[in-house]
């Protein structure tokens, strides 16, 4: 339905390529491409506003990091700065009150209350083995009582009955005296959907909250609401001391801006996401991959993180100045390569992160065999470390070794030697003006397929020049 | 009867100016009026428990006829959008740059959507550049003229033709008020001399038979049903079956609330379109996707998704009651190409409305009546 933020920015990033600096001109359009992403993905706009501006004061001035393009480190912003308002740490439930610890939901009608009080109680009674009594107070939907008694029997909680004859305050004072005498450590309380604008039912809600004193009011809304997210969270948060929010059907294919939104008017944590029809569908929140998913983003981000924390930046500079001194590649530089493509999920692993790679990745799998990287690294693992500095000392007969060391035929040792030479006769012409190309070139040839090959990235990262 | 005294009593308390309205008549006397085909059913939902959220609003509306209830229900949405172009214009004798661009504002606000917002921006300063149009109120009525014509390129009223029986399958996401608006639609055809018969095709969510159920006798109405898990094109396939046997002449069939994105649920419902069509060619002869005036720019991908496995012919907005302004609306005229049938403005029967374009705009930008 929508393009990728990540696409979508790309023309925009495209500029910001040879700036070392981010400043007000070079990121004013980016900043219009993530307010159009933010806004598709029905976050609310005053809170696209204020978001906007926090980014524009990080992102000013800000020195690009090497490993990154300045573009992705802009995104890296913009996610950062989603993680940090979207509260940059998972919250708890917290019922460590007197028992029984009542939880309270609150929301509109069709937000998926009832749903969540029976996931709740799954949750609760499997993951945490709380002793779990559910009740409803919604008297006016039709048949609520009763599909809320149906998931009490799935679960295998208890349910309090209600009448719909009584009034909600008196069912939920009763359903506290029994959640006493039954010793139950939580009472989930489930209620009527109700609009917000509604004044009758927002005191009734708020009688409820009195007369329980919960230890929990969570506000129950749809993950596709739109911009009417923040108006209804705002009289919600205000009515009551909401204590946190379920997210509920987020397993549909709305981006989720609502998340935003509330999270930002209430100022309340996101405690749980539900992500399915089963009882057992409802999980924790993660911040992180919320904010990828408003931004439409794919895995781009955390590739980037990876680069950032698995490329290991030292050593790719002492191999450069190694190079540059025109000293040799040898095969301890060798293997270090090796491992960092593998600390990256391997070619195909960051193929397929790569959007619009996909096909790529699957093209990669077909011709490459991955174990020949496995091979080469156990061969290399099998030579002293005199051998590796200096691979003109290997005889036949340490080859024969190295071959018995890794389980591996002396055939393969001298392919990985060969290979090794043509890599280091790159490396040298690399140091010279215009090596670059000619060693990506020459990468082709280490990877044993014939042209169509993507480059394997240069020491240093994805760092795109 | 009882639910419906004692709720009334409730609210009597905590709001003393509805007074009237908590007096058990069963007959609000300008409705009756102006619409006497809607008395009987009137009767009906004057029972109904949700009747409670008749609040002050709702008595305004009931003297001024269908136009009133329909603002009054739009009430709060007209409010928020009408009332801060209101504010916006207040003073401006010009109509700038940054004037446009708050409008442009107010349309997001409201869910329109980045490209209908652009499209109407886009209409709007075309005519303000060609008219020469210089003053608020001539820049109100185009935009109330430019966002009619969004709605009216796609509006086709609902009709019911005669089919044995003509077979509506009302389908969506979870939670938007299928079974709600299969009540209410209910009422409404029993009220205008029709025989409808119900098919509880949503077999999966915990009572949602049983809701189901209560809805069909409220409003006299057979309910056919089978147990709670039993496959859901069976029991509409029954129902089909029963509406012929029994004479009916439209059945309202339910279906679970289905997220979009499940292939699973999708491929079950494309099962359920087969499986009438057994039945009559023809069938079903309409397909009603709910949509919660509240969701934003998902409703486009529900819209796209749900046509593809079932033949759509018209969309039902509910929840128009509560703050949600329902800008989708014209996101999904412009690009669902489906006409919006229905909108939800309240709790009760008759506050499922058949949707008329200008009178939405109207009441959205707090217009008088057209």
């Amino acid at each position: 339905m929508f393009d990728s933020l990540t696409e979508r920015l790309s023309t925009t990033l495209r500029a910001l390529g040879g700036k070392a600096k981010l400043t007000e001109d070079n990121i004013g359009e980016t900043l219009r491409e993530v307010r159009r992403a933010l806004l598709e993905a029905d976050v609310a706009l005053s809170v696209v506003q204020g978001f906007l501006d926090a980014v524009r004061t990080r992102a000013l001035g800000m020195e690009v990091s090497s490993a990154l393009s300045p573009g992705q480190a802009f995104l890296k912003i913009v996610h950062e700065e989603l993680v940090r308002v979207m509260g940059a740490e998972r919250a708890e439930l917290n019922l460590a009150v007197k028992p029984p610890a009542i939880i309270l939901l609150a929301g509109l009608q069709g937000a998926g209350k009832t749903t969540t009080a029976g996931k709740l109680a799954q949750y609760l009674k499997t993951r945490e083995k709380k002793r779990v009594m559910m009740v409803s107070a919604d008297v006016y939907r039709p048949a609520a009582i009763e599909q809320l008694a149906v998931l009490g029997a799935q679960v295998g909680v208890a349910v309090h009955p209600s009448q719909a004859l009584s009034s909600p305050e008196a069912i939920v004072r009763d359903a506290v005296v029994a959640a006493k005498t039954q010793l139950a450590d939580v009472l989930i309380v489930d209620t009527a959907g109700r609009l917000a604008i509604d004044d009758a039912m927002m005191a009734e809600i708020k009688t409820l909250h009195e007369a329980l004193a919960p230890a929990e009011t969570l506000f129950v809304v749809d993950a596709m609401t739109g911009q009417d997210a923040a108006n209804t969270a705002k009289a919600f948060a205000d009515a009551l001391p909401l204590t946190g929010v379920v997210l509920s059907k987020a397993d549909g294919d709305a981006r989720g801006g609502a998340a935003l939104s509330v999270r930002q008017i209430t100022g309340r944590p996101i405690k749980f996401l539900g992500m399915g029809e089963k009882l057992e569908a409802l999980e924790p929140f993660h911040p992180d991959r919320m904010a990828s998913r408003i931004l439409g983003m794919g895995d781009v981000l955390s590739l980037i993180e990876e680069a950032e924390q698995k490329l290991d930046r030292k050593k790719a500079e002492r191999l450069a100045t190694k190079i540059k001194k025109g000293k040799g590649f040898d095969l301890e530089d060798f293997r270090d390569q090796l491992q960092q493509m593998k600390s990256m999920g391997g070619m195909q692993g960051m193929l397929e992160k790569l959007p619009g790679m996909g096909q790529m990745a699957k093209a990669a799998e077909q011709s490459l065999d991955q174990k020949r990287f496995v091979h080469m690294e156990a061969l290399i693992c099998a030579m002293t470390p005199k051998e590796r500095r200096f691979p003109d000392l290997i005889s036949g007969s340490r080859k024969q070794r190295i071959a018995r060391g890794s389980g591996l035929q002396v055939q393969d040792v001298n392919r990985l030697l060969k290979q090794h030479k043509q890599m280091q006769k790159m490396m040298k012409k690399m140091g010279q003006k215009g090596g670059m190309q000619k060693m990506m070139r020459g990468m082709g040839a280490l990877m044993g397929g014939g042209g169509g090959m993507p480059p394997m990235p240069p020491p240093g990262g994805l760092r795109r020049r | 009867m009882f639910r419906f005294l004692r709720k009334k009593k409730a609210v009597e308390a905590s709001e003393p100016e509805v007074s009237e309205a908590s007096t058990p008549d069963p007959q609000p006397e300008g409705e009756a009026a102006s619409e006497p085909a809607d008395a009987g059913h009137e009767a009906v939902h004057e029972a109904v428990p949700e009747a409670v959220e008749e609040t002050s609003e709702g008595n305004e509306g009931g003297g001024a006829g269908l136009f009133g209830r329909l603002r009054s229900g739009l009430a709060r949405s007209r409010g928020a959008l009408g009332d801060s172009l209101g504010t916006l214009l207040l003073g401006k004798k010009e109509i700038d740059e940054s004037l446009l661009e708050a409008l442009e504002t107010q349309l997001l606000m409201a869910d329109v959507g980045l490209e209908a917002t652009e499209a109407v921006l886009e209409r709007l300063t075309a005519r303000v550049k060609r008219r020469a149009l210089n003053d608020e109120d001539a820049l109100m009525s185009e935009l109330a003229e430019v966002l009619s014509e969004i709605l009216g390129e796609r509006h086709e009223p609902f009709s019911l033709a005669p089919a044995e029986p003509f077979v509506i399958l009302v389908v969506g996401v979870n939670g938007v008020g299928k079974t709600t608006t299969i009540g209410k639609l209910a009422q409404r055809f029993k009220a205008a001399g029709h025989r409808p018969l119900l098919a509880a095709g949503d077999t999966f969510r915990a009572a949602a038979v049983e809701q189901l159920k209560q809805w069909g006798s409220r409003a006299d109405v057979p309910v056919i049903a089978q147990g709670e898990g039993a496959d859901s094109a069976s029991v509409l396939f029954d129902a089909v079956s029963a509406a012929r046997a029994r004479g009916a002449d439209v059945v309202l069939a339910d279906t679970a609330g289905r997220l979009h994105n499940k292939g699973h649920l999708m491929e079950e419902l494309a099962k359920v379109v087969r499986v009438l069509k057994r039945f009559d060619a023809a069938a079903p002869h309409a397909v009603l996707l709910v949509l919660d005036a509240g969701t934003g720019q998902n409703a486009l991908a529900q819209a796209k998704t749900f046509s593809e496995v079932a033949p759509l012919t018209g969309l039902v907005l509910t929840k128009l009651d509560g703050t949600a302004k329902g800008g989708v609306a014209f996101a999904l005229a412009k690009q669902s190409g489906l006409p919006i049938q229905f909108i939800g403005v309240g709790e009760q029967a008759d506050d499922l409305r058949p949707f008329e374009p200008r009178s939405f705009v109207a009441a959205l930008l707090g217009a008088e009546a057209p």
